[in-house]
């Protein structure tokens, strides 16, 4: 049972999809903008994770290796559909912020890759809990990359007002750069040198060393 | 006309602001050639996608599309993804067919690069905002070009930065991915600032 439950905690910081492995980081960047948006997408990217892993893997004695990319494209993009369609009916206006990147879930690396290098090749319930595990490290990343952007960005967290900011009276001035694009990829990047620094075992050796300067006298 | 086409060169580039195509954008750019080859068949690609999921959608798909042949309440729209997903990879295969024989060395040094493009959130994202924007026909002619040579401008700017950066003396936790991202932020920032420009 243990050996099963590192499926499930493995890609939580060991091998974070996002952090270590980069995989699905286009929609991670995209949507972080509010806490909210990205929730949403947590959820519907884990669970179409999780229905495709199953699904793969439970067909995946059947499916021909010559044609296993299209088999899996089909089956990812139908339940991608399904999702948005959900969306669009219990969630309009969150489906609206999100505009294009529910769709975008159909390319993203992380549900293909997952399908491919693991789905494919174990039994239903092993291939569920790394579906999850997955799905879990990358919603975990989301998370705090849109709890951090939409609070020093307004001020306020899933929209209630924390600090108030200084235009409604208050002392908090906004961070506009937040609400930008470009925070993301700062705020990302600052998560990876603080997770190699914590857990040096993740850190990439330069293909070019450098010699120290001492060390050549 | 003219603006669509610099909006999707610069400020509203697809790597750099819409974060599409990011994953491929870090893997792909540790030597310049090869991202420079990637980039060119983004480039195609994305031209001739995009125009041909506009006619798809608005001929076939759309709500009222099948109203000349009297079935006017007809609404497949739900069925954009498959659809151009389907376009998309049958493109992808053409154009390696096509370039296995009329230009064999491109082909070479492209290899695999060539049909992971299907799975490139850039080409599909194009086709999608495509829909969301309304762009008509020439309109999405000038965007698939112009979003194409934008994420070719961004990947090709990027690798010629981290050719430079591996001489350089980086925090040990910031090797690789992290700094990275870090470039990939600013060199964002540079791009947002072409918004200001009007023609």
């Amino acid at each position: 049972m243990t050996a099963k439950l590192t499926y499930l905690t493995a890609p939580l910081i060991d091998k974070n999809p996002i952090t270590l492995q980069i995989l699905g980081i286009c929609s991670a960047l995209a949507v972080t903008t509010s806490l909210a948006t990205a929730l949403v997408m947590s959820a519907a990217l884990t669970s179409v994770l999780c229905l495709s892993s199953a699904t793969i893997s439970l067909i995946r004695n059947h499916i021909p290796s010559v044609i296993r990319l299209i088999v899996q494209i089909v089956i990812i993009a139908s339940l991608v559909v399904v999702i948005d369609e959900i969306l669009q009916a219990y969630a309009f206006g969150i489906s609206r912020q999100l505009s294009v990147f529910v769709g975008l879930i159909v390319t993203n690396c992380l549900v293909m890759g997952r399908a491919e290098a693991f789905a494919m090749r174990n039994p239903v319930w092993p291939s569920v809990l790394d579906a999850l595990g997955n799905g879990l490290g990358y919603s975990l990343i989301l998370i705090l990359v849109g709890t951090i952007r939409e609070f020093f960005g307004t001020g306020a967290i899933l929209g209630y007002t924390i600090l108030v900011p200084r235009s409604e009276g208050g002392w908090f001035e906004p961070l506009g750069l937040m609400q930008l694009a470009p925070s993301a990829f700062f705020i990302i990047g600052a998560l990876i040198w603080a997770i190699r620094t914590r857990w040096t075992s993740q850190v990439e050796t330069p293909k070019l060393a450098l010699l120290k300067a001492e060390a050549q006298r | 006309m003219t603006e669509l086409l610099i909006a999707s060169i610069f400020h509203q580039n697809m790597a750099l602001t819409s974060f599409l195509g990011i994953c491929t954008f870090l893997a792909v750019s540790e030597r310049i050639e090869t991202a420079f080859g990637l980039g060119l068949a983004i480039i195609v690609v994305q031209s001739i996608t995009v125009p041909i999921n506009n006619l798809i959608f608005n001929g076939v798909l759309l709500e009222g599309a099948w109203g000349w042949m009297g079935l006017p309440d007809v609404d497949l729209s739900y069925l954009k993804l498959i659809t151009f997903i389907g376009v998309i990879a049958a493109m992808v295969q053409i154009l390696e067919i096509f370039l296995d024989r009329f230009a064999p060395s491109l082909y070479r040094a492209l290899g695999i690069f060539l049909p992971l493009i299907t799975v490139n959130c850039a080409v599909l994202g194009g086709s999608l905002f495509m829909v969301e924007r309304q762009y008509d026909f020439t309109e999405s002619v000038a965007y698939g070009f112009g979003s194409g040579a934008g994420w070719a401008l961004a990947i090709v700017a990027f690798a010629a930065i981290r050719e430079r950066l591996r001489y350089s003396d980086i925090p040990q936790g910031l090797q690789g991915l992290g700094s990275a991202f870090l470039v990939t932020g600013l060199m964002s920032l540079a791009f947002t600032a072409f918004g200001r420009i009007g023609l």
